[in-house]
């Protein structure tokens, strides 16, 4: 079966700073892989390299089997219609209402009128427990944990195949971050559709994920089941998910 | 530190900065000229940057042709009544109309843009316009750079008016000029060319108040701090490359030296 993403190889540096050191990572249809991993490791670049947003120094990155890595313009923008993505800060038009941002890809990208996109934003907006209310506000009246819900209808409004969410439930408190978790979950399973995560909220991970994998220094360093992470027998796995200062990652703390 | 280093330095910094700027307008013209053409944006912006620059322009040439007009009249003799109108609707519609309208919409326009893009770039909104599909550049750039270069020459043809009626207030009521005989004058010390030429400075001159505008704005980064200095850049390059346009212009259409 062709994997959904693959990244052979990838390489990144910004700079003097190397962010992206080989990294190799495969995604199957269907799959939920989660990246988990410290500030700084490399997450956001990975997801940002498989949209487009970054363009990797070395190395391939193949969506369904096409090569996307130096894709530009209208081909970039054709594999881009296979993607939905939640940005960690919502990342919502601020001068478009909440309706206006769910239809967005449904009236820029794919050309419906915009009352036909209108009821199918309210559909997604409904499907995130949002009334049609809300709609008609501004993002900027809503709650942290409304963007955020405001963020996975717009990502679920064009039907992609594949959603990127980066980093889900960051700055917001945990039942909040709960209910997304279990938006997500209940979405991608209806939907069917392949994602690709990064967080460094173990439970958020745990609850998202069928595989999690492990990015340290620019490269996984360990992946696998998310049943098995408890018994990766990684050192550097195992200080992340409990959360322990002492062990092999060494944070950076000043200079 | 060596100062040749420093002047090395510089040099680079700045040759790396024209190059960018070139690189950009290389993407954002052809942006311009290509579907999808989003004509609700670029209304929306016609009347941003035109319809409500029309206070500050106006302003700005009634009292520029004001205090033309009384320039002239202290430097001139008892043909002042021939002089000043002349001079004045030359003066305003050659020169002091366009560079002073487009001094002024850069300060207005090109600020709000650098602001506008910046935030949405360091708040990630332009990297979402992609995941959605859409283009930034003919989504944000084009429309700004059309209502720009359309609406410029439209605030450029009323700031002329007003600033010789600026004159003419002054004139007639400061000076005691004849109304007929100073409206005549105008007249007749008025040519197409002097009129069309200052229009065409107008169109380039929203150009470069657009592209400015976005170009700094969208390469803004590093937050609050990054999105402040982006504005402030924006506002000084497109003024500095409007008086540099206005002197090239000027010397293609009125022809310069001997």
């Amino acid at each position: 079966m062709t994997p959904k993403i693959e990244a052979k190889g990838v390489f990144k540096r910004f700079g003097a700073k190397v962010v992206l050191d080989g990294l190799d990572l495969t995604v199957m249809p269907g799959e939920s892989m989660v990246i988990i991993g410290g500030s700084g490791t490399g997450k956001s670049v990975t997801i940002k390299s498989v949209l487009g947003l970054v363009t990797p120094d070395k190395g391939s990155i193949k969506v369904d089997g096409l090569e996307v890595t130096r894709l530009g313009g209208s081909a970039r923008e054709k594999v881009n219609r296979k993607f939905g993505m939640l940005f960690q800060s919502a990342a919502l038009f601020d001068s478009l209402k909440v309706w206006e941002n769910v239809a967005f890809a449904l009236i820029q990208g794919r050309g419906l009128g915009r009352t036909e996109a209108k009821d199918i934003a309210l559909a997604k907006l409904a499907k995130v427990g949002l009334g049609p209310e809300v709609g008609e506000l501004s993002p900027s009246e809503l709650s942290g944990g409304m963007q955020k819900r405001v963020g996975l209808a717009r990502a679920i409004a064009a039907e992609p195949e594949i959603i990127f969410f980066d980093e889900p439930t960051t700055g917001l408190d945990p039942i909040m971050a709960d209910v997304i978790n279990n938006l997500i979950v209940t979405t991608v399973k209806d939907m069917g559709v392949t994602t690709l995560s990064i967080t460094h909220d173990m439970a958020s991970a745990r609850k998202i994920a069928d595989k999690i994998a492990m990015l340290y220094k620019g490269k996984i360093i360990w992946s696998g089941r998310k049943e098995d992470i408890d018994k990766s027998g990684n050192p550097f796995v195992d200080q992340f998910i409990h959360g322990r200062a002492e062990g092999p990652i060494k944070m950076e703390v000043g200079r | 530190m060596n100062p040749l280093a420093l002047i090395g330095r510089f040099f680079i910094a700045l040759f790396g900065e024209i190059g960018s700027i070139f690189i950009f307008a290389s993407k954002a013209v052809p942006a311009v000229v290509t579907p999808p053409i989003y004509l609700r944006l670029i209304f929306q912006q016609m009347m941003r940057i035109g319809y409500f620059s029309l206070p500050v322009v106006g302003l700005t040439a009634f009292f520029t042709g004001g205090a033309l007009a009384l320039q002239i009249f202290i430097g001139s003799d008892i043909s002042a009544q021939t002089l000043v109108p002349q001079i004045v609707v030359l003066g305003i519609t050659r020169e002091l109309g366009p560079v002073m309208a487009g001094l002024m919409v850069a300060g207005r326009v090109s600020a709000a843009i650098a602001a506008e893009l910046g935030t949405m770039r360091v708040t990630e909104q332009i990297d979402a316009l992609v995941t959605l599909s859409t283009n930034p550049f003919k989504y944000l750039v084009a429309p700004r750079l059309i209502a720009a270069v359309l609406t410029m020459p439209i605030l450029v043809a009323i700031a002329d008016i007003i600033g010789v009626m600026g004159g003419w207030v002054v004139g007639v009521y400061s000076l005691d000029f004849n109304s007929a005989i100073y409206l005549k004058n105008t007249v007749n010390g008025l040519e197409t060319g002097d009129v069309t030429s200052g229009l065409y400075k107008a169109a380039v001159f929203g150009f470069i108040i657009a592209l400015m505008g976005c170009f700094h704005g969208y390469n803004s980064k590093g937050g609050a701090q990054g999105v402040g200095a982006a504005t402030t850049n924006a506002v000084v390059s497109a003024a500095i490359l409007i008086l540099a346009a206005n002197y090239v212009m000027t010397a293609m259409f009125f022809g310069g030296g001997r």
